[in-house]
């Protein structure tokens, strides 16, 4: 498969798996908002800028919005094309990566990512979000769904498969982080006040859909360091980052052919190293240095697995000078 | 005549459907009556279906009008072309007829120059044309072939005599139009294909990838082949995009390819990997900075080295814009009788040219009353209609003339033949040309059909899809009926 190929298939999974984050926060948030106490929910409003740095944007909001509540917030997470991660922006650019590779992509997909990128460029879209928000965000997790479908059903589970995967569970493995940190510095409710303090973390398991699972686990209580441990460590938690991780390992390995347990390149080597880690770690030795520290790292580990999986299938090394090649990235390079 | 058409008018112009107001071609018939069975709103229904059909695939182009793209579809009319069988044999003869001499004359020109030296081209209109590339000389092509895919266009005249308007043998353009008009049609049109017997198209990727391999470096039994492609912001992008699907081979972009010790290679996720032939939608100044334009980055450093040692075939080969310069097409006639002893089976349009004493004159006097062509462009640009010419546009047209002769042609302003197109509901003539793709490799080969291309603004003469055109699908018919 052709290098750029391969690139374009991972940011395809990436912004599709983007956009349908960034939907389920804004939603969670939303209706966060109209379930707390109006004297909190005023103070709150001021503080919907964590929910901007939890999609690691805050420069860019910053610049491009005066004022920060959950109006403008949402606008520019949702709307504003100027900014590269909101969900229209991140549906045009996995269309465009689908438009790239069409001959690569089986119809279905295609056709998926056309219709909800046609959807957002008409009037009807903006009309569903100003009758009913959650009905809109809605919409694009259910895109989400069926594409994801079928992916799995109607594309041959190869390379290019495989490359689609990467992207999505190295998105979902960041962002559950990203939440996790960022929502703990949203949550103004102390143990004191019990009620609201269990809404707020609820709204975090819920921003990664992990209410129901939680429940399951952990029967009643919703408590930080709960939490913590499933959205981290759990095994069987699909939006896990040790979940993620794993699913990383095993298709990187898929895609080599290489056993478990041995490597062929740095992305293997680090995916690897960072399973053991989350496997023979609990949740106190991991947020001893502090939940915000633990999750920064974290986004750096999964990072540079990242960063050598385009060293070992993206990126050639330049030939001699006289080949006259000034660049070989590939021209699809895109801002995370 | 049915409700529909009562009102349709010739307007003094051959017809494809038509012979007068009143009567029919027996090869329409049919289709008349089935659409004559079909209201007004029904018409529109289906009209709706085929764009809803070519959006939903994707086969559009963006508009940048604003900060966000539009995305625009290249209008489709659902009335199709019909062409009898035998009107189609004598089309397929006279394209053959073309291609065989114009790569005889591609042959000549880059070896001996024989045509030059029996006095029948001057050497000032080669040496003059713009894609003429002398450090070709004396270089052979794999099998002798220069022009392997000619997208050929032809129009009917007042008296329905096919005639060529012009030859495309560098990258032409929109048989994927072709192809995916006839899928559209057959979704809005179920049924009607079979009872009329139509001839299929959809071989054309077969016998395009057929070409391809036959090209292919002898040492290369199980040839690696691609398509290459300027990228996505190219109008083409969907084409090359839908021939690689349709060939089943990768496409690849300029930045893909790489050339190690005069071979070229892709990167691919498992390491280089060797390729033998690349259908290349690129035009020569282009395809390598090291060579040609030097800004150019669309292109592949080197690749030119590659060819020149034989390591790697392109289609079409580099240097047959010559060929397809207007100047030149002025003696296709001649190079037929030329190189083949035959008289042309379809002929060219009077042509005069600006370079010659008496064809300037001619064009000075007649001016306003012609269609000047620069040699050089494509695409409908660089172009006059003098019907059509403010007094301003025709003096600044006279000025670029006297100014460049070698870079002007002149043609009668012709009454390009009509064709009902579904206008607001209701059949309208609409001007048409016809550009058939002809495939040359160890045989000729012609899809039957082609695309038709429509003038969609009422009274023009320009089909260029840059301007306003839009397309129909063409039937070639088994039979005559």
């Amino acid at each position: 498969m052709l290098s750029r190929v391969a690139d374009c298939l991972i940011w395809m999974g990436r912004h599709v798996e983007r956009a349908e984050n960034i939907a389920r926060l804004l939603d969670v948030n939303t209706q966060l908002m109209l379930d707390i106490p109006l004297v909190q929910a005023e103070k709150l409003k001021k503080d919907w800028f964590p929910i901007v740095a939890a999609l690691g944007d805050e420069e860019g909001f910053q610049k491009a919005t005066k004022k920060t509540d959950s109006a403008t917030v949402t606008h520019y997470l949702t709307f504003d094309r100027k900014n590269s991660n909101s969900i229209f922006s991140c549906i045009a650019a996995a269309r465009e990566n689908a438009r790239t590779v069409r001959e690569q992509i089986s119809s279905e997909m295609w056709e998926e990512l056309n219709r909800v990128y046609l959807w957002t460029l008409g009037k009807e879209a903006r009309r569903t979000f100003d009758d009913n928000c959650y009905e809109f965000f809605q919409r694009i997790r259910e895109f989400a769904c069926l594409f994801y479908g079928v992916t799995d059903t109607s594309m041959p589970h190869t390379a290019g498969w495989d490359f689609i995967q990467l992207g999505i569970m190295m998105e979902r493995a960041d962002k559950t982080s990203r939440f996790l940190d960022e929502e703990f510095h949203l949550v103004k409710g102390t143990p004191d006040q019990p009620s609201i303090y269990a809404m707020q973390w609820t709204s975090v398991l819920r921003s990664c859909s992990a209410k129901q699972a939680y429940q399951q686990i952990y029967v009643a209580s919703v408590e930080r360091e709960k939490v913590a441990d499933m959205l981290l460590l759990s095994e069987s938690f699909p939006r896990s980052v040790q979940f993620c991780v794993h699913e990383i390992d095993t298709v990187l390995r898929r895609i080599s052919g290489v056993q478990p347990a041995r490597f062929s390149n740095r992305a293997e080597k680090l995916s690897g190293r960072l399973i053991a880690e989350l496997v023979y770690s609990s949740i106190d030795d991991i947020v001893s240095v502090g939940l915000h520290q633990a999750m920064d790292d974290m986004q750096t580990k999964i990072n540079a697995i990242g960063a050598a999986l385009y060293d070992a299938y993206i990126y050639h090394p330049t030939p001699s000078e006289d080949d006259g090649e000034n660049s070989n990235l590939p021209r699809h390079n895109q801002q995370q | 005549m049915k409700p529909g058409f009562t009102n349709y008018q010739l307007d003094g112009f051959f017809d494809e459907m038509f012979v007068n107001d009143r009567t029919v071609r027996p090869h329409y018939q049919r289709l008349l009556e089935r659409f004559n069975r079909l209201t007004p709103a029904e018409l529109e229904n289906r009209r709706r279906l085929a764009d809803a059909s070519f959006l939903n695939q994707g086969i559009t182009f963006t508009v940048y009008s604003d900060n966000q793209g539009t995305e625009r579809i290249f209008p489709f009319d659902i009335v199709p072309r019909i062409i009898p069988n035998s009107e189609w044999q004598h089309v397929e003869r006279g394209l053959t007829q073309r291609i065989t001499a114009l790569n005889l004359f591609l042959h000549d020109v880059y070896h001996g120059q024989k045509i030059v030296k029996d006095g029948v081209v001057p050497r000032t209109f080669i040496d003059g044309a713009k894609h003429f590339r002398p450090e070709f000389m004396g270089f052979n092509v794999p099998k002798n072939i220069y022009i392997h895919v000619c997208g050929t266009d032809l129009i009917r005249d007042e008296t329905g005599q096919y005639v060529v308007l012009e030859d495309n043998g560098r990258c032409p353009s929109g048989v994927s139009y072709m192809l995916e008009n006839r899928q559209t049609l057959r979704q809005v049109f179920p049924g009607l294909f079979e009872s009329y017997g139509v001839r299929p198209v959809a071989s054309y990727p077969q016998e395009l990838l057929n070409v391809l391999k036959y090209i292919a470096p002898l040492s290369r039994p199980n040839p690696k082949v691609v398509v290459l492609t300027p990228g996505i912001f190219n109008s083409a992008y969907f084409e090359h995009s839908f021939l690689a699907r349709q060939m089943g081979i990768d496409i690849v972009e300029g930045s893909d390819l790489t050339v190690r010790d005069g071979h070229v290679y892709m990167k691919t996720t498992k390491g280089l990997e060797h390729v033998d032939v690349i259908y290349r939608r690129i035009d020569d100044d282009f395809l390598d900075p090291k060579v040609f334009r030097k800004d150019s980055q669309l292109g592949v450093p080197g690749i030119v080295d590659a060819y020149r040692k034989g390591n790697v075939s392109l289609a079409n080969s580099i240097g047959t814009g010559v060929a397809d310069d207007k100047v030149i097409y002025y003696f296709v006639p001649q190079m037929i009788k030329y190189y083949l002893g035959e008289d042309p089976i379809l002929p060219n349009v009077p042509t005069y040219l600006a370079s010659e004493a008496t064809g300037m004159k001619y064009i000075m006097d007649n001016l306003p009353k012609l269609v000047v062509k620069a040699a050089n462009e494509s695409g409908g640009y660089g172009m006059l209609i003098g019907p059509h010419a403010s007094t301003a546009e025709v003096e600044k047209f006279r000025k670029l003339i006297k100014a460049n002769p070698r870079n002007y042609i002149a043609q009668p302003t012709l009454g390009l033949s009509r064709h009902p197109c579904v206008v607001d509901g209701k059949p309208e003539g609409r001007h048409v040309d016809l550009r058939p793709y002809v495939l040359y490799g160890d045989k000729v080969t012609i899809v039957p059909g082609g695309l038709t291309r429509v003038a969609l603004t009422k009274g023009s003469l320009v089909v260029n899809s840059s301007q306003g055109g839009g397309s129909k699908d063409t039937w070639v018919l088994e039979g005559d009926q």
